[in-house]
């Protein structure tokens, strides 16, 4: 199929009545998703797919997201849109002590083919309850999947694969990039591996990890860093649990040089899991140790200035790696040492 | 509150009525083989027994049928066989052997035996309540005629989950079944330490779910309560509210010695054990004799024992399980 250029938020709703059309198990379950929600991912679908299917719940996180397990463990395949992230932390117990485990401490007699869309990140002057990024927190926990995506296509391709798969995913959509129109073919061949990274963009100086939008500020931070002639590689990792290390693990190896970018906070972000898995697994590539670019740690504050310098920019990334690149090789070094 | 008008609390036939009493016999025998095992330390870590609210699984239980599910709690041992479940397979999860449900993972507070509708147990309270809606939602949604019942102590009623699922369940009219086990207390503590409102029964009310609280050491009470849920579900009528007074006449845990509560309510609690009130009630009604009660029990006792032969024949949960089920 052709591919069309659409937006993010298109693409979200494209795939949910892609898998809406294709299997009659699959409901989807949120406050206002009738009407399309603050966003309009969900709208219209109700016209098309029934009250029954497409149900708009009360404020209840925590319940919904139960029923949601429950209705998966009993061999549907729902939908649960949390409006913003920030609310996981409602539904926290659903989802964590029981979506993630019930597969475990069945003994593989119960399968929670449970797709949860979170929306998420800090954009718009939102503010500390409606900007959060949370991933580290849920991709820490044995039994749920986790995936961002930082462009339409991907959007497309990855909820389709999420609402496919038999174990709980969490997918993270990023507000600013919503509106956002990129080309997205909408076949079965457009469905994206929830554990694929890829390189958005090759280079040989230094291998840049990212996903949702800060890809879009890292690929910004490439432009920067090509106009001093500086090829940096960008690394969109998207499934977020389970990760694709291999992709970064033999693009370290070519370039020597990681900067790992996201917009959560840096202490225990995910950026430190793959710093971590860089030195164990290519320690012996490394020129330079591996930088992290991260929000500083504060909650996100709601004055747009502040919101600015809270969300790392392309010119934070592009230090970042000019900072990996001015550090001398240490073999150099350990070679002239021992002259 | 629910139609007082009853469709038949007890079987009127010997057999049905000799059935009922060997279920709860095997639930009895079950949990003090369990508390034994406990004891010599072939079971280990958090075990809650339900030994005295054996009439609330059984009576609930006893009128399900294939495709409907049951969710409880972290007391569910007899929740679990009271559907059915094979009590060597739940006795081995429990002691954490290679022969169990889940091959020791689960252990006694995550049960699951799916074969018999036994969905799932769980360590956190009040967590299967709002599961035990997504049942309910799937077979709304195929309109099966399932039913859904979450078992969930007084405890529960005062969180967040109850509250959210009581409301969402009347709301879309699910096919759930809410049966509250009021044995008062929660841990260590009194009902009124928790709470103002002396009848969680009454909290369904606030949602519009008809609601009747029983005698929940008299099997036919909780049977006929449950029936009438059960057929107003079935009818598409929306969710039901069962609060069963009763009484756990062990510790919250095994290795608790309840010091929280005095000699003459136990005292008076053990006079009313739902077995032996089943048992005489059953012999006035001519129905099972003393004999024959006494035969059930042996036969419950002879399958429990050699379950725990098998179990304790049986291997541990492998090594090799450990990484095994995290995800598909
Ligand atoms: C959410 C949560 N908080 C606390 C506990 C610890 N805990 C285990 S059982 C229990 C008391 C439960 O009382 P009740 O619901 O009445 O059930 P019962 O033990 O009487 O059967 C508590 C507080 C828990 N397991 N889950
Ligand atoms: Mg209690």
């Amino acid at each position: 199929m052709t591919a069309t250029e659409i937006r993010m938020v298109d693409a979200i709703r494209e795939a949910m009545r892609a898998e809406l059309a294709a299997d009659p198990s699959v409901v989807l379950l949120g406050e206002d998703v009738s009407v399309g929600g603050p966003f309009g991912a969900t709208k219209g679908l109700q016209d098309e797919f029934g009250a029954a299917r497409i149900r708009d719940t009360p404020i209840s996180e925590a319940a919904v997201m139960g029923l949601a397990v429950g209705a998966a463990a009993a061999g549907l395949r729902p939908i649960v849109e949390i409006m913003f992230m920030d609310f996981a932390t409602l539904a926290l117990d659903q989802l964590v002590n029981h979506a993630a485990k019930l597969r475990y401490m069945s003994g593989g007699q119960l399968s929670i083919p449970l797709t949860v869309r979170m929306q998420a990140g800090a954009s718009g002057a939102f503010g500390a309850h409606h900007s959060q990024s949370l991933e580290a927190w849920l991709a820490h926990v044995p039994g749920l999947k986790v995936v961002a995506a930082s462009t339409p296509a991907d959007a497309y391709g990855l909820l389709r694969a999420a609402i496919r798969d038999p174990d709980p995913v969490v997918v993270i959509e990023h507000r600013a990039l919503y509106w956002g129109r990129g080309p997205v073919e909408t076949g079965e061949a457009a469905i994206v591996p929830l554990a694929s990274a890829v390189v958005r963009r090759p280079g040989i100086d230094a291998t840049i990890v990212s996903w949702s939008r800060m890809t879009v500020t890292a690929l910004a931070a490439a432009d920067l860093l090509a106009a001093e002639g500086i090829q940096a590689e960008v690394i969109d990792l998207r499934g977020l649990q389970p990760m694709d290390t291999a992709t970064v693990l033999a693009s370290v190896r070519r370039t020597g040089r990681a900067v790992v970018a996201h917009e959560a906070v840096g202490f225990g972000g995910l950026g430190a899991e793959v710093a971590a898995r860089i030195g164990e697994d290519a320690f012996d590539a490394l020129r330079a140790p591996v930088e992290r670019v991260a929000a500083p740690f504060t909650p996100v504050p709601a004055a747009p200035d502040l919101e600015r310098a809270f969300v790392p920019d392309a010119a934070a990334i592009a230090a970042a790696v000019r900072r990996t690149l001015a550090r001398p090789d240490p073999r150099r070094r350990s070679l002239e040492e021992g002259r | 509150m629910l139609d007082a008008e009853t469709p038949g609390a007890l079987p009127r036939d010997p057999a049905g009525a000799l059935a009922l009493l060997e279920r709860m016999q095997l639930l009895r025998a079950f949990e003090e083989k369990v508390a034994e095992l406990y004891a010599s330390g072939q079971v280990a870590g958090l075990v809650h027994l339900a030994i005295g609210q054996e009439a609330t699984a059984v009576g609930v239980c006893g009128l399900l049928r294939p495709g409907d599910t049951v969710y409880g709690g972290h007391r569910s041992h007899g929740h679990a066989l009271a559907t059915g479940a094979d009590p060597e397979r739940l006795l081995a999860e429990i002691a954490g052997r290679v022969s169990g449900y889940a091959r020791g993972k689960g252990g006694s507070m995550h049960l699951v035996a799916a074969d018999t509708g036994f969905v799932t147990a769980t360590g956190v309270v009040a967590g299967n309540i709002s599961l035990a809606l997504g049942g309910a939602f799937a077979a709304q949604l195929r309109g099966t005629g399932g039913v859904a019942v979450a078992f969930f102590g007084d405890g529960a009623g005062q969180s967040g989950q109850f509250h959210e699922s009581l409301n969402l369940a009347a709301l879309w009219r699910l096919p759930v079944l809410f049966v509250c086990e009021n044995n008062g207390y929660a841990e260590f503590s009194p009902l009124s330490a928790h709470t103002g409102v002396e009848r969680l029964a009454t909290h369904a009310a606030t949602y519009g779910i008809p609601a009747v609280t029983v005698d929940g050491n008299d099997l036919g009470a909780v049977r006929e309560a449950a029936a009438v849920a059960i057929q107003r579900a079935r009818r598409g009528e929306g969710p039901s509210f069962v609060e069963c007074l009763t009484y756990r006449l062990r510790g919250h845990y095994e290795g608790d010695p309840a010091k929280y509560r005095d000699r003459a309510e136990l005292a008076a609690w053990r006079a009313k054990d739902p077995i032996e009130r089943l048992a005489g009630r059953l012999a006035d009604a001519g129905l099972v004799d003393a004999e024959a009660a006494a035969d059930a029990n042996r036969r419950a006792r002879a399958i429990i024992a050699a379950a725990a032969d098998a179990v304790l024949a049986s291997g541990p949960a492998p090594a090799g399980d450990l990484t095994t089920d995290v995800t598909a």
